[in-house]
C-alpha cells in the first residue's frame, strides 16, 4: 500500500548522518554503496557505455563540491547526496501500483521491482533526486540503506552498516536510529546541529547534515618567523651580521 | 522536464477525447447537436484510447500497467487510470443509447460520461498539480488549465462533426467561449509561473546558506544520467517565448476566429474553417503540451545547476 504508515511516538526512523565538516569528497561512499548494491537487493545497478564516452549508469550515492561563501569566508564543502528516507515521502504516495512503500518497522523506503512498471513518477515526486531508473530492467532503482547488510546475520555484526559509512575514510557517515533521541546519531545531531535538505518542501528527511565547523577568524593566523639581529646567539653571526649590514 | 513524446501525446489526444465525450453526452440527449451522434463518440473513444496507449509506451514495464489502478487511496495516477476505465462504461452505453435511440438512456449515460470526463482531466491535471518540487506544475492553475483545455479542444472537434452533420451552432459557440477563456486562463498562468519566486535554493538544499551564497565547484559525474535527461531538460527563454506565442495563436486565437466565422457563414464554409480549426487547435495544443513540461524546473537542478 503506498498510503504512509501512521508515525507513533518513538517510532524507529533509521537513517544517516553526513558531516560536511570532514567530508573529503573522495567518492569512496559512491563507489563502496555501487558495488554492494550491484549485486545486492536492488542488484544489478545498470551502466551503459561504461568502458567508452558518455559512460553512465544507477548510483545510489552521488557527491558534489559547492563553494560557499565569498572572500576569505568562503569554503570548499564537499556534498553527499543520497536518499534522506523521508518521513513523508511523496515518492511512495505518488506510486500507482504499491512498488514504493515505506516499511512500518523502520522507516527505511524501499521499492518492489516485481511490481514497479517504470512509469517514473517518483523521480519526478522526489525533490532531492534520490530516483534513478534502471533503463535496463524498466524499474525504479533507490537506496535500502543496506537494507541486506542491516540485517544479515551472515557477517559480523560490526559490519551490519551501510555500505557507504563502513568505507568512509573520515567517518564522516553515521549510522542509527534518528527516532530515538538516546542514540549516537540523534546526540550527534542535537550536539553539532544537524540541518534537513530543503526543509521547506515539507518532506521530513531523516537524514540530517551536519554544518562544516566554524573556522578560527582570518586575523588569527599563524605568522611567518622574522628573528630581529639580538635573536642571534652565534657571537660570529651576531658579528658577521653587523659587518654585512654596514 | 523533459517532453517524452508518448506523454504530449496523450494529454492531448485524450484531453480532446475526454473533452468531445464530454460536450457530447451532455448536448446530443438534449438534442443540441444534429446527427445520430455515433461518429463524434467513436472519435472521442479513439483519441483516448489512442491516448491512453501512448501513455503505456512511457512505462518501463507496459505489461505491467494494470497494476496501476490499485492504489486509488493515495496516488493520482492510480485514480486516473480508475477514472479512465469506469469512463467507458457509461461511454459504451451512451452509444448503445444512440444506436437503438433509447433518449432516456441517452440522457443517464451523457451525463455519467460527462461525469467521468471531468474526473479522468481532473485526476491528469493532479497528476501534475501535486508535484511538489516542480513549482510550475504544483500551482493552483495547473488543473484548471488541464479542464479548459480539454473542454476547448472538445468543443472545436464536436462542431466540426455538427457542421459536416448539418449545422447547429452550439457546439462552434461553446468552442468560441471555451477557447477564449483557456487562451485567458493560459495567460495568466504563464504570468504566474514567469513572476514567482523559486521554491527552494541552492542554499536550503545544501544547507550551507549560513556561510554564504553557494555555487558549484565540481560536478559529481562528468557524464550525463537519468536525473539530467528526465528533470534536466530545458529550453532557451526566448525560444519559449516564440513558442507560446504560435500556441496562442495558432492553437487559440485563430480556432476562435474561426469558428465565429462559421456561425457567421454556415453551410459547408462552416463545415471547412472549424476543420482548419480542428487541426490548428490540436496543433497548437501539441505545442502547448510541450512548453508545460519544457518549461518545467525540477528542485534537484538546484544539485547540479544552483
Amino acid at each position: 500500500m503506498t498510503c504512509l504508515p501512521e508515525i507513533t511516538p518513538g517510532q524507529k526512523k533509521l537513517g544517516l548522518v553526513i558531516d560536511l565538516d570532514t567530508c573529503v569528497g573522495c567518492q569512496a561512499c559512491a563507489t563502496n554503496c555501487k558495488e554492494w548494491n550491484a549485486s545486492g537487493h536492488s542488484g544489478p545497478l545498470p551502466d551503459s557505455k561504461p568502458y567508452s564516452a558518455g559512460a553512465e549508469g544507477v548510483w545510489f550515492n552521488r557527491v558534489h563540491s559547492y563553494e560557499a561563501g565569498e572572500g576569505e569566508q568562503g569554503r570548499t564543502v564537499n556534498f553527499p547526496r543520497s536518499c534522506l528516507h523521508c518521513e513523508t515521502p511523496d515518492c511512495v504516495t505518488v506510486c500507482p501500483t504499491g512498488a514504493s512503500y515505506k516499511r512500518i518497522e523502520d522507516g527505511i523506503v524501499l521499492v518492489d521491482h516485481d511490481l514497479c512498471i517504470g512509469c517514473g513518477l517518483c523521480a519526478w515526486a522526489c525533490p532531492y533526486g534520490a530516483r534513478e531508473m534502471d533503463e535496463d530492467e524498466g524499474v525504479m532503482k533507490k537506496c535500502t540503506l543496506c537494507i541486506d547488510r542491516i540485517y544479515n546475520i551472515n557477517i559480523p555484526e560490526a559490519q551490519r552498516q551501510p555500505a557507504c559509512v563502513l568505507t568512509c575514510p573520515t567517518s564522516a557517515r553515521h549510522f542509527g536510529d534518528l527516532g530515538d533521541p538516546e542514540s549516537k546519531v540523534s546526540k550527534l545531531v542535537a550536539e553539532r546541529g544537524g540541518q534537513p535538505l530543503m526543509p521547506e518542501l515539507g518532506y521530513k528527511p531523516v537524514n540530517s547534515y551536519l554544518p562544516p565547523r566554524n573556522r578560527s577568524s582570518a586575523s588569527a593566523q599563524p605568522e611567518e618567523a622574522a628573528p630581529t639581529p639580538m635573536d642571534i646567539k652565534n657571537p660570529l653571526l651576531r658579528w658577521m651580521d653587523k659587518v654585512l649590514t654596514r | 522536464m523533459n517532453p517524452a513524446p508518448s506523454i504530449v501525446f496523450f494529454t492531448t489526444a485524450s484531453g480532446a477525447g475526454y473533452g468531445l465525450l464530454f460536450w457530447l453526452g451532455l448536448l446530443r440527449p438534449l438534442g443540441l447537436v444534429p446527427g445520430q451522434g455515433l461518429v463524434a463518440l467513436a472519435l472521442a473513444l479513439l483519441l483516448i484510447t489512442a491516448g491512453l496507449l501512448s501513455s503505456m509506451l512511457h512505462l518501463g514495464n507496459p505489461q505491467r500497467a494494470w497494476r496501476a489502478v490499485s492504489q486509488w487511496r493515495s496516488s493520482w495516477l492510480s485514480r486516473e487510470g480508475v477514472a479512465a476505465i469506469l469512463t467507458y462504461i457509461p461511454a459504451l452505453l451512451l452509444g448503445l443509447a444512440f444506436w437503438i435511440d433509447a433518449p432516456a438512456l441517452a440522457l443517464i449515460a451523457g451525463l455519467l460520461a460527462a461525469a467521468g470526463a471531468v474526473a479522468t482531466v481532473y485526476c491528469t491535471g493532479m497528476i501534475y498539480a501535486s508535484l511538489k518540487p516542480i513549482r510550475q506544475w504544483h500551482h493552483p492553475l495547473v488543473v484548471p488549465g488541464y479542464l479548459a483545455l480539454s473542454a476547448f479542444s472538445g468543443a472545436v472537434l464536436l462542431a466540426m462533426l455538427a457542421a459536416f452533420a448539418g449545422g447547429g451552432a452550439v457546439p462552434a459557440i461553446l468552442a468560441i467561449l471555451t477557447g477564449a477563456s483557456a487562451l485567458l486562463l493560459k495567460r495568466a498562468y504563464w504570468q504566474a509561473i514567469d513572476t514567482a519566486p523559486p521554491i527552494a535554493t541552492i542554499e536550503s538544499a545544501t544547507t550551507l546558506g549560513f556561510i554564504g551564497k553557494v555555487r558549484q565547484l565540481d560536478p559529481p559525474h562528468t557524464e550525463q544520467n537519468y536525473l539530467l535527461r528526465e528533470m534536466g531538460f530545458r529550453i532557451a527563454r526566448k525560444h519559449a517565448a516564440k513558442l507560446r506565442l504560435i500556441a496562442q495563436g495558432a492553437g487559440f486565437a485563430l480556432p476562435v476566429l474561426l469558428a465565429l466565422l462559421a456561425v457567421l457563414l454556415g453551410g459547408t464554409p462552416a463545415a471547412l474553417a472549424l476543420t482548419l480549426g480542428a487541426v490548428l487547435a490540436i496543433g497548437g495544443l501539441l505545442i502547448e503540451r510541450w512548453l508545460m513540461f519544457a518549461e518545467a524546473t525540477h528542485t534537484v537542478m538546484l544539485y547540479y545547476r544552483g
